[in-house]
């Protein structure tokens, strides 16, 4: 088997910041929101578009994924009286986002189309629930699934378990250094008018919150909402006449995997994610390091892979993850702030999205927060980060997304402000 | 070759007549025997069942028996069932065994962690004075659960005859 930490999969330099994030949209996070996903798709990508000041003459392109819980672009397309020259409809969850952005400038730099909307429209909580209960629980066992489900081993929670236990193990990690992760999103999303979840909560909630499943508690794990997200990808050359200030891609990074990916289990250490690959293209092509990225967004399905992407994508030493989660870098008014929204923890369970969408707007210097509106129709941003206040980072000029579909794959992306 | 089916605590199981490789594993475990697909060209086990050889990509390989005892590697404890089957039976483990067999092998990351639940030595989901006792490090041997006909899963009990370690690593958190 060849060594594959060895293969240089880093590709040529000349996409870097050629291409733009110039719209993002939404539906609200709620649970029960009581519409199809064919309307909330429809409601993320109008928002979307006005956000970026295009019309339906102007998209031309449409991505979404899904596991089958979703509708597919050609109804979505309809209702807005949007022609394609180009769509695809791609199965998948965590780690899709970046991935399609990516897909999105491939298919712009093959001359396909010239501006693509991609979208993520999901019951998560009222229709096919993301923690896997429900329908999909109860389903038959088939053929490669026996060697997983057949043993109680099928939630995310219940798979991603043995690289988090090996962990702690390995190095130490301790319960009160990951709950920090919990503690430090709920302060941010306490800041944020659209978060689900708005209550603080701390080190001993957490811990004391029920076990699910060894590591986790109740509140290790993300929340199950209902919501629609967008995000409309162009040439950056297109996106200067366009209403907002571009996010600039400067590199992205699409499903990288650790070896084994059947069972990624089989090739250690275990304790080591998908990140350990992804870096290695990820800021070469971007000509940047970990020490440059002001704002990151770390995945966070559960506590855990927050903290395994920030120190496997190198924002600290191996092993060193519980004690960087715990250091107060990534809160608001700290050195590097992960997950400004709340996240998967707090915002809302987007498969990705809503944590690519924040970090457009901390580059625009736009997030949506309770800061007063000025007489320019600006938010006047204060930085006071106590409660209920701000969410902005002051002078946000590179972020870093890091998605996760799995401890042996994850997808990311640099943006530099516009 | 026909397929496989079989029930297991309530959950329908079934492998594809199609899918020789899960046949012929889950076929060998129905008769005792813990046989894992061997390359013809490097002579490397590996796990779970696949088309090809993960280290050559020869489809070439030859089922042989291999020791079905190990040392647990990672596992998880569920509190929390979601499927049907396992409600009433939590808390229950997953456990990730490292085989001694080819440990390290053919690098020192790689190494045969056959998944299986933790139960009694007669194959019955383990109670949970039994769950406290297993962590990282605790030394298991492998029993057949027959869940029909020609068919059984692979899992794991305490290897009786094994030297334990004192405190085998468990979370923190009992």
């Amino acid at each position: 088997m060849a060594n594959q930490s060895d293969i240089d999969a880093s590709s040529g330099k000349h996409l870097a910041g050629k291409y733009s994030i110039v719209g993002v949209g939404e539906t609200t996070y709620t649970r029960g929101g009581g519409r199809t996903t064919r309307a909330m798709a429809t409601t993320a990508i109008a928002n979307a578009m006005a956000d970026a000041g295009l019309t339906a003459d102007d998209v031309d392109g449409m991505l979404s994924y899904s596991g089958g819980d979703s509708t597919p672009s050609t109804f979505v397309a309809g209702d807005l009286g949007i022609r394609l020259n180009f769509y695809m409809d791609v199965f998948g969850g965590g780690s899709s986002t970046e991935a399609l952005i990516g897909i999105a400038m491939g298919v712009i730099e093959a001359g396909m189309c010239k501006t693509v909307a991609i979208f993520r429209s999901m019951n998560g909580y009222s229709q096919v629930r993301i923690g896997g209960t429900g329908a999909r629980s109860a389903a038959p066992v088939k053929g490669d699934e026996i060697h997983n489900r057949a043993y109680g081993w099928q939630s995310a929670g219940q798979m991603f378990a043995p690289s988090f236990m090996r962990h702690m193990y390995d190095y130490g990690t301790t319960p009160e250094q990951v709950a920090m992760v919990k503690v430090v999103h709920s302060e941010h999303a306490s800041n944020n008018p659209k978060a689900y979840y708005k209550k603080r909560f701390t080190v001993d909630e957490v811990l004391s919150s029920r076990i699910i499943c060894k590591p986790l508690h109740l509140l290790d794990c993300c929340v199950e909402t209902d919501n629609g997200t967008c995000i409309i990808v162009t040439t950056t050359e297109r996106a200067r006449d366009l209403a907002k200030r571009p996010a600039i891609i400067q590199s992205v990074v699409g499903r990288c995997s650790k070896p084994r990916i059947d069972m990624h289990y089989q090739h250690g250490p275990i304790s080591t994610v998908a990140g350990h690959y992804a870096k290695n293209i990820l800021f070469p092509n971007a000509g940047l390091g970990p020490e440059d990225i002001d704002v990151t967004a770390a995945y966070d399905a559960f506590t855990f892979t927050s903290m395994l992407q920030l120190e496997d994508y190198g924002f600290c030493k191996k092993g060193e993850g519980g004690q960087y989660v715990s250091s107060g870098i990534t809160r608001l008014g700290g050195k590097r702030p992960n997950n400004t929204s709340g996240g998967h923890l707090c915002e809302g369970y987007t498969h990705g999205m809503n944590m690519v969408i924040e970090n457009v707007r901390q580059l625009r210097a736009e997030i949506d927060d309770s800061c007063p509106i000025g007489p320019d129709g600006k938010r006047q941003h204060t930085y006071d980060y106590r409660e209920g206040g701000c969410r902005q980072v002051k002078d946000v000029e590179v972020t870093c997304n890091m998605g996760w579909a799995n401890p042996g794959t994850g997808s990311a992306m640099i943006m530099v402000k516009g | 070759m026909t397929g496989l089916t079989g029930n297991h605590m309530g959950m329908s199981l079934s492998v594809d007549d199609l899918d020789i490789e899960n046949v012929a594993f889950f076929g060998y475990c129905a008769k005792g025997d813990f046989r894992l697909q061997k390359c013809k060209e490097n002579g490397l086990f590996r796990y779970p069942p696949t088309t090809r050889c993960p280290f050559s990509g020869s489809a070439n390989y030859e089922w042989v028996s291999v020791a079905p005892k190990g040392t647990v590697y990672s596992y998880n404890e569920v509190h929390h069932a979601i499927q049907p089957a396992f409600k009433g039976k939590t808390p229950y483990m997953l456990l990730l065994v490292e085989l001694d067999t080819q440990k390290g092998q053919p690098t020192e990351h790689d190494g045969l962690r056959v998944a299986g639940n933790l139960v009694t030595p007669d194959g019955e989901m383990a109670p949970p004075e039994m769950v406290k006792k297993i962590g990282i490090g605790s030394r298991m041997r492998m029993v057949f659960k027959q869940v029909g006909d020609g068919f059984a899963l692979p899992m794991w009990t305490i290897d009786e005859n094994a030297k334990q370690p004192d405190k085998p690593w468990r979370y923190a958190q009992e």
